[in-house]
């Protein structure tokens, strides 16, 4: 059927064919675009995938900024103005977060933008804060390695997160052997990186460490469970560090379930599976798995502040069972941050707001306060929490007190001497050894 | 748990330990460790368990269990604890007592990985005598697990009382994993426990004898051998684990083509929108269980022999739609077909997300797919059975329907010869219209297998979409053998390849070998041959 010529197919193509065909690129295009805006706002714009194989997790942080804007309206706006948010889709496509970032600056005029989740998509629209020097809060736990003076990391670095855990899983569960699972891409490849150097500083020999890789969306576990069921075997204690992302998490969790992986034998640990991603899945084979976070829904607070965020939200989306979870606070407490900073400066201009975000504090809805440090890291509480049969967390250890976050993890030999430094230095890659900034170029 | 049955087996568990207990009345270390509960602290409470459990005392059963249920509640306030029933029914963990009411501030005893762990040895050693043969054979497999010193008494007295052969031999086990790592048994004791761990020759014998540390050398040597023969017979199981994987993967991937093999096999249609034909029929198993699920609890078992048709009736009745609105016009032009297919796939995805939300939905497994049953060293998950079953059966039926129905001999002839059926009286439009909607039809089938195995989200059949071209021009088109074959030899390729390459490069490989088999053979593995190629 492919024999007809490249002329007659020329020939025909202006004909009905087309017509249909563009008729569903429009129908299926035409609802996602946003609202356009009256002058006397100010515009915040929120760049999350609303479809493809991230709308999982990102649809809840564009309706959370959505929540967080009405809130901030209720209470009079800012600076006297009221907040509206212009949402796009950069449909889980990285090339067109750019694309979409570049529209947001330049033809909606926004004043800050929250998004992002994978670091492809973060790495893929930095080049664009910087070249219109705008401002970009970015909410999830991610590889570190970077500190670049547009953007706000308010999720996770690697010490926040993924150090922690393994720690937890040395000290607690006696663990001797490591699979450090993850879907091939830059933060997986990046963090297990970090963890490999540091369970080698630790004494572990190079083989108690497996690293595997999946492509994203990955959904025939049988060979990877059952060689992580082989390499559990060896007679020492074995886990799981998992940095597998979006959905292919459920079938992951459903093929250990069946094939009888229970979390006594081989706990995993994970770092991007949350509330959210659970509500997907029946969670009763997996009681006892881990999940490293700095925030979790069933944390209780002595002034209830994570109780109030809950229902609000709740009434907000009104849904009574809707979760809340980790990337969705780190939001609360960048936006809270912004908003602050912007009535300090009394201005929404971006240099100005980026030079006083820098030591701004904003609860965080775990009893805490976050600071923004220097680095455009913040400070977190790190938690470890078991799944429960209900599909929400069991906290079983936290760290005392906040945890600063490293811009440049101090386990890699590439990056140890390096700090960012936006208030003193100037410098997202100050070596502190050369007295150097390394600049751009590196 | 029945109240009897418990009753029976905590006074069999005092028979076990034959150890002088205090009456309830006296406070004692067994109350001190029951208080413990109360602390809520991973280390208190696992200092009671171990307490609790060498106690001897009848009620370290009944409190160990609801340890394990949840049922043990704790109230921080007065260090009360109470196990609470089944049946509603509390009593007083120290005493035994019953009382009216768990006040309510408290709660559930709190466990962690390393308390399941100890509550599991516990619960192994306090029901080696259970009347339940299940239940005994659970609690020697426990005790193989945890193989501490302190059980090997216990276990001494159930093999001498054990009258089932699969509980004596896991019994048998039991024993050699804890007289392996016991320091003082006779190096005899030993060479005779490594070669009961040899016998058992699964990948938990093999961690055993890696893991046992300093021993004599003549037990060193043994476990070399043992260690060494399990690993040989291992190493044979992995390949029959990788074709049974293979299999698998083949089945889903045969799933998914099969009704692209008619669509675009058959009728000649780029059909971009099969994927969510299979999307379609996931959703519409997750609104067939969550009728269920509100109106019928019981009938939630059945929930997928009640999805089968109606997915097919649903996918097929919009297969049917999309050929009389948009495929009919554009047959013979592939491109525009290509383009208008794809545009619908990206319409019915928005429809579906603004129906059903972005977010993945939860379809459920029934009992009878879930799980996992052993067949010599290797686990066979049931759902990978079933849909393997089940793919193999649509199969069957499609083949035989195409065959001898009136349907499949009118739609063989208006693929093959247009103009000639048409001359014949054949309807030729509403062939292609039943054609098409039994092709998509059989796609929303294939979806509601793969709803057992995949997130059932807006974006499932692009996932799918690929690998079904892929199976059905490796396999030949407008083949359905070549589809079956096609699909079983990249199932069983890509799965051979995953472990020497990895998920992501086996992928890799796979492809470049298709490209390289169709440079070969444009036509697919089964070509047809005559007029028809020429249509």
């Amino acid at each position: 059927m492919f024999s007809k010529s490249t002329h007659d197919i020329a020939a025909s193509f202006s004909r009905r064919g087309v017509l249909a065909a563009t008729a569903g690129l429009v129908l299926g295009l035409a609802s996602l675009t946003g609202a356009k805006a009256a002058d006397d706002t100010i515009k915040v714009g929120v760049l999350h995938s609303l479809s493809g194989t991230m709308a999982i997790s990102e649809t809840t942080l564009k309706d959370t900024i959505l929540f967080l804007i009405d809130e901030q309206n209720k209470k009079g706006g800012v600076l006297g103005k009221k907040l509206e948010a212009v949402v796009v889709d950069p449909a889980s496509n990285w090339p067109l977060f750019a694309e979409k970032a570049r529209e947001l600056i330049t033809k909606d005029k926004v004043s800050v933008v929250f998004g992002c989740w994978t670091s492809v998509s973060r790495k893929s629209v930095l080049p664009v804060f910087k070249e219109l020097n705008n401002i970009l809060f970015y909410p999830v736990q991610y590889e570190g390695e970077e500190s670049e003076r547009n953007v706000f990391y308010t999720g996770a670095a690697p010490n926040q997160q993924a150090i922690p855990a393994v720690d937890y899983l040395m000290k607690e569960e006696k663990v001797k052997r490591w699979v450090l699972a993850g879907t091939d891409y830059v933060y997986p490849r990046t963090t297990n990186k970090i963890l490999e150097a540091y369970l080698k500083s630790k004494g572990v020999a190079q083989e108690d460490i497996m690293i595997n890789y999946t492509p994203f969306g990955h959904s025939d576990w049988q060979t990877i469970v059952a060689d992580i069921k082989k390499f559990g075997s060896a007679g020492k204690k074995t886990a799981v560090v998992s940095t597998i992302n979006g959905d292919a998490n459920v079938p992951f969790y459903k093929e250990l379930g069946n094939q009888g992986i229970k979390a006594k034998d081989i706990p995993v640990v994970a770092f991007s599976v949350g509330e959210e991603e659970l509500a997907g899945i029946d969670t009763k084979p997996l009681v006892g798995h881990l999940a490293a976070w700095n925030y979790f829904e069933s944390i209780k607070t002595k002034d209830g502040s994570n109780e109030k965020f809950i229902k609000d939200w709740q009434a907000y989306t009104k849904n009574p069972k809707r979760v809340t979870n980790d990337p969705m606070e780190a939001h609360v407490i960048g936006f809270n941050m912004w908003v602050k900073a912007v009535e300090k400066v009394k201005s929404t201009d971006p240099d100005k707001v980026i030079d006083a975000l820098p030591g701004i504090e904003a609860p965080n809805l775990t009893g805490g306060v976050s600071k923004m440090l220097p680095n455009h890291h913040i400070t977190k509480p790190v938690f470890i929490g078991e799944i429960k049969a209900n599909g929400q967390f069991d906290v079983v250890w936290k760290t005392p007190g906040l945890v600063a976050g490293d811009a440049w993890s101090k386990e890699l030999e590439g990056s140890k001497d390096l700090i960012g430094d936006w208030v003193g230095k100037k410098c997202g890659n100050f070596n502190t050894k050369t007295n150097k900034c390394l600049g751009s170029g590196s | 748990m029945p109240a009897h049955l418990s009753a029976r087996l905590c006074s069999l568990a005092l028979s076990l330990f034959l150890i002088a207990f205090a009456l309830p009345a006296f406070a004692g270390p067994f109350e001190d460790a029951v208080a413990k509960f109360a602390n809520d602290d991973f280390s208190d409470t696992e200092e009671a368990i171990g307490v609790v459990a060498g106690s001897g005392n009848p009620l370290a059963f009944p409190i160990i269990s609801a340890l394990q249920d949840g049922r043990l509640m704790a109230d921080p306030d007065s260090k009360k604890v109470y196990v609470t029933g089944a049946d509603g029914k509390s009593i007083d963990a120290a005493t035994g007592a019953a009382v009216a009411s768990v006040p309510d501030s408290a709660s559930a005893v709190r466990l962690n990985n390393r308390l399941r762990r100890s509550v599991d040895a516990a619960l192994g050693g306090l029901t080696l005598q259970s009347p339940d043969v299940g239940t005994r054979l659970q609690a020697a497999q426990s005790v193989f697990k945890s193989h501490e010193e302190t059980a090997l008494e216990a276990v001494d007295a159930a093999l001498a009382k054990e009258t089932s052969r699969s509980v004596k031999t896991a019994l048998g086990e039991a024993r050699a994993a804890i007289l392996l790592f016991k320091s003082d048994a006779t190096e005899v004791e030993k060479l005779e426990a490594v070669a009961t761990l040899k016998a058992r020759g699964d990948q938990d014998a093999l961690a055993l004898l890696t893991g046992m540390g300093d021993q004599p050398a003549s037990v060193t040597k043994a476990a070399a051998s043992a260690i060494g023969s399990i690993q040989s017979s291992l190493a044979v199981w992995s390949m029959v684990q990788n074709a049974w994987y293979g299999l698998s993967l083949g089945s889903v991937l045969l799933l998914a083509a099969i009704g692209l093999a008619i669509t675009f096999g058959v009728m000649g249609v780029i059909n971009m929108a099969h994927g969510e034909m299979v999307m379609i029929g996931a959703y519409t198993t997750f609104v067939v269980q969550e009728v269920i699920r509100t109106r019928y609890p019981g009938l939630f078992d059945y929930s997928l022999l009640i999805a089968v048709p109606l997915a097919f009736l649903v996918a097929g009745a919009i297969g049917v739609l999309i050929e009389r609105s948009i495929i009919r016009f554009l047959y013979g032009r592939p491109l525009e077909t290509l383009l208008a297919t794809w545009g619908l796939s990206l319409v019915l995805q928005q429809a579906v997300r603004t129906m059903f939300g972005p977010t993945n939905r939860e379809v459920g497994n029934p009992s009878w797919m879930s799980g996992a049953f052993e067949l010599g060293q290797i686990t066979i998950t049931y759902n990978r059975l079933w849909i393997l079953v089940f793919t193999l059966a649509v199969f069957m039926i499609l083949l035989a329907m195409l065959r001898y129905t009136a349907l499949g001999l009118e739609m063989r002839a208006v693929t093959q010869n247009r103009r000639m059926a048409a001359s014949m009286g054949i309807a030729t439009s509403r062939v292609d219209a039943l054609t098409f909607g039994l092709g998509s039809g059989i796609a929303g089938i294939a979806g509601v297998a793969l709803s057992q195995i995949d997130n059932v989200s807006p974006n499932l059949g692009q996932s799918y979409i690929i690998d079904s071209f892929m199976v059905v021009v490796f396999g030949g088109v407008g083949n359905l053998w070549g589809t079956l074959v096609g699909a079983f030899t990249l199932g069983i390729a890509n799965k051979f390849l995953e472990p020497v390459a990895g998920a992501v490069l086996g992928k890799i490989a796979i492809l470049v070998l298709i490209i390289l088999f169709i440079q070969k053979r444009p036509r697919g593995l089964f070509a047809l041959k005559g007029r028809a190629v020429e249509a």
